[in-house]
């Protein structure tokens, strides 16, 4: 797998990682948090939510691994897998859904050749759908790595993906 | 530094010229404002930078001492942004650009010139409006859960204070008992606003006689509708107005603690509101013995995680405790057993933010406003097709009309209206034929629809009504947690059918289908998500039947929408061969030399509709 999320911690050295969640249960602990909570500290941490990461929180706090997977699976905001250098989401909200962004869908599925959910191999790119960020006047709206574009057509959609592969070229 | 009931009032009085500024009360030539509007919609159209141009062109003028600028939560008409409004005069400026600053400056300020170039105007050749309540978007709005939207900044308590905050709360701690301002609540009328429209003070009542210590209260600010920014907007422009809301909640119900249950989408919101809490606690507002009575209240905050049946009480109570936020039966209720099976009460954002205003203005101020059965105002976020995109407040009884034509100003590029949805993905399409329903609970419901939480989706002719249901059934489909079967399967098969009729697949009978497996949904399901999710299926085939069997029997989408029901062609009469729709298509299957009719080959047309979007002469035909 190729390193992605750059600038989050990488989960590699076990002894850091036993530190990394030593520290973030321990409001869990005192009852403080709950585990989605926890889970959401480790996904800002990493980008998502590594296994060897959750295999750990799973030991620490003696709560079983199948529980996380459930939490993880039903919640949207969860990630089992890195996220894309640039991290692509089209509000499909309704405001944006009837001034067609399924439209802006299509275009960036047949641009950056992926589905939503997906990351490109090289770990560039993930394409992702979102059902509402609230700013439904600008619609449709995409952001990238959680700047906002509004008011998007097909044209300005592929111009967009032309700067944003450039500015990936430029950095490699 | 702790504030005791006394300081409140007299920081108050500190900054009586700011109210009365803000409030246009001042003279314009002593003090002026420049507030700046940062909500989420026109920071994402750089309304910082036009902040920053502003009080550098501001500074270089040596103007600072008498002209602020101030940045405030959203001004509520987001299609005009970035916008600046000045007070006391309220002239508003909208749609700026960094160049067009130092002109403003200059000769708003300097020379005292006001610039009609960078004013509202309802069409173009018409006189610009210069004040902002004279332009028809604001003037049929009435504002009590948004009192302060676009007034104060939201970072700073003390503007909050400033215009009246807090003194609901200095109140209620100082003359009323805890049972007086559930009965002013229950007096006052107000009902939840987040959809259901459960009486208030009746809900408080439950949970304050309910046995069970301790109690707790919770804000529910998942605004999980897509299409609706209501909470969003409340929590980034009046944070503290939700925070009152709460404390008096939490006096009059009898908890000591509260939870802010908010929706990670909003991380500027979420940022707001962490900043409210802190100052908050450092003025002895929340926390133990709060403004120096034995009162003690505090609030955390919790990121919601991104499930929309989290909108239902219990699942959200779920969600807290940490769990799989499936919805369980009730009674009991919440307000009996909720988190940690103690008392609980439950509240949205809106109905939160109503309550210091209720409290401070009295209820029979309140019970004036709105129908016989809907007391107040409703914020909704008129959003879609049409002109003046944004959030409004109506009082309770106006007309669907009178919010899209008057408030709205129609659908833009001289298209036909078709519907305006309500409610969200529980709620349902209401037809020109019922424009002059009132808005209120009841007609609403009787329409077919539900008030909802405030979402008002509007659609023109070229929105699929059969696709529109078919957005939202896939999107309960695809949030229905699963627990129950009639939701679990029944919006899944919708979804099947659905599908087939916008591919061209429909058979006869399948209407039919839709309206039973729809009733049965609706009386079966387990919790609100599944009883509403029909709605949008069986208030469009009630509305819009003949779209239907348009499509499912000559295979045809009156809308042009449907992608295996149409078919783009040129028009020869009017293109003009300038190649664009050829240059942009994405499968190169439009052929033609410059200045010659272009054509489309069928067969390889993978109908994204780039060349209609693209074409400047309308060559391009939905067929």
């Amino acid at each position: 797998m190729e390193e992605a999320g750059t600038e989050k911690h990488q989960a590699t050295d076990a002894s850091t990682i036993a530190a990394t969640v030593a520290a973030t249960v321990e409001g869990y602990r005192s009852g403080k948090s709950s585990l989605i909570a926890v889970m959401q500290d480790i996904s800002q941490e990493y980008g998502y939510l590594p296994e060897e990461v959750i295999k750990e929180v799973s030991k620490q706090i003696e709560v079983p691994i199948s529980i996380f997977y459930s939490l993880a699976t039903f919640y949207s905001s969860f990630r089992l897998e890195p996220i894309g250098r640039k991290h692509i989401c089209v509000c499909v909200g309704t405001a944006c859904h009837v001034r067609g962004a399924s439209q802006i869908v299509d275009t960036l599925q047949r641009d950056l050749q992926l589905a939503p959910g997906e990351t490109s191999k090289d770990g560039n790119y993930t394409l992702e759908t979102v059902n509402c960020v609230g700013a439904c006047a600008l619609g449709p709206l995409v952001t990238v790595n959680g700047e906002y574009y509004g008011k998007m057509d097909q044209k300005k959609i592929s111009r967009l993906v032309k700067s944003i592969r450039r500015e990936i070229d430029e950095n490699q | 530094m702790k504030l005791s009931l006394e300081d409140i009032q007299q920081l108050r009085e500190r900054y009586a010229a700011l109210a009365s500024t803000r409030r246009g009360h001042g003279k314009a030539h002593d003090h002026v404002d420049l507030l700046v509007c940062a909500g989420t919609g026109c920071v994402s159209n750089h309304s910082l930078k036009i902040k920053a141009a502003l009080s550098a062109e501001i500074e270089k003028r040596d103007l600072q001492e008498r002209v602020r600028v101030v940045t405030t939560g959203c001004n509520g008409f987001c299609a005009n942004g970035p916008i600046v409004v000045v007070k006391p005069d309220d002239i508003f400026y909208q749609l700026l650009a960094e160049e067009d600053i130092p002109e403003l400056v200059e000769e708003h300020f300097v020379k005292g010139t006001p610039v009609k170039r960078l004013m509202y105007r309802p069409d173009k050749g018409e006189q610009p409006i210069a004040r902002m309540n004279d332009i028809p978007f604001f003037g049929k709005q009435q504002l009590i859960a948004l009192a302060n939207r676009g007034l104060v900044d939201p970072e700073k308590i003390e503007e909050y204070i400033a215009l009246d905050g807090y003194r609901g709360l200095v109140k209620v701690l100082s003359e009323m008992s805890p049972e007086q301002v559930i009965e002013e609540i229950k007096a006052s009328g107000l009902r939840g606003r987040g959809g259901a429209g459960f009486p208030t003070g009746k809900k408080w009542e439950f949970c304050r006689s309910a046995p069970g210590q301790p109690r707790y209260i919770i804000c529910n600010a998942d605004e999980g509708d897509p299409g609706a920014f209501m909470d969003r907007s409340i929590v980034e422009s009046d944070p503290h107005a939700l925070l009152e809301g709460m404390l008096i909640g939490a006096y009059a119900i009898g908890a000591s603690e509260g939870f802010i249950y908010i929706r990670a989408e909003y991380p500027l919101a979420l940022e707001r509101l962490t900043r409210a809490l802190e100052q908050a606690r450092e003025y002895g507002l929340l926390g133990e013995g709060i403004l120096g009575t034995s009162f003690s209240f505090d609030i955390s905050v919790s990121k919601g995680a991104g499930a929309f049946v989290c909108g239902e009480e219990t699942s959200l109570i779920a969600s807290l405790e940490g769990r799989l936020p499936e919805p369980r039966v009730r009674p009991p209720y919440p307000a009996q057993s909720g988190y940690r099976g103690k008392p609980t009460n439950i509240n949205n954002v809106e109905t939160w933010a109503n309550v210091p205003r209720i409290i401070t203005r009295g209820s029979d101020w309140f019970s004036s406003i709105g129908t016989d059965a809907s007391k107040g105002t409703k914020v909704f976020s008129l959003v879609g097709k049409v002109n003046n995109t944004g959030l409004v407040e109506v009082p309770m009884g106006i007309t669907m009309r009178e919010i899209v034509f008057d408030i709205g100003g129609g659908i833009p590029d001289g298209r036909r209206f078709k519907a305006v949805q309500t409610g969200g993905p529980s709620g349902g399409c209401i037809p020109e034929s019922l424009l002059d329903t009132p808005v209120d609970y009841e007609s609403l419901v009787q329409a077919g629809s539900i008030m909802g939480s405030g979402g008002m989706i509007v659609m023109d002719e070229r929105n699929c009504m059969v696709e529109v249901a078919r957005y939202f059934i896939g999107f309960t489909q695809e949030e229905s947690c699963g627990k129950c079967s009639p939701c679990r399967e029944g919006t899944w098969h919708m979804l099947n059918i659905l599908e087939n009729i916008t591919r061209g697949e429909g058979r006869e009978g399948d209407i039919e289908l839709l309206e039973q497996l729809g009733r049965h949904i609706k009386e079966t399901a387990l919790c609100g998500l599944g009883k509403t999710a029909p709605n949008p299926v069986l208030t469009t085939i009630r509305y819009f039947r003949d779209e239907y069997e348009a499509h499912i029997r000559e295979k045809r989408c009156p809308a042009g929408v449907c992608k295996a029901l149409i078919a783009y062609r040129i028009d020869a009469e009017k293109c003009t061969g300038c190649t664009a729709c050829a240059t942009n298509c994405p499968v190169a299957c439009i052929s033609g030399q410059r200045k010659q009719t272009h054509v489309i080959d069928q067969q390889r047309c993978i109908k994204c509709g780039m060349c209609y979007s693209v074409c400047n002469f309308d060559a391009v035909r939905i067929d």
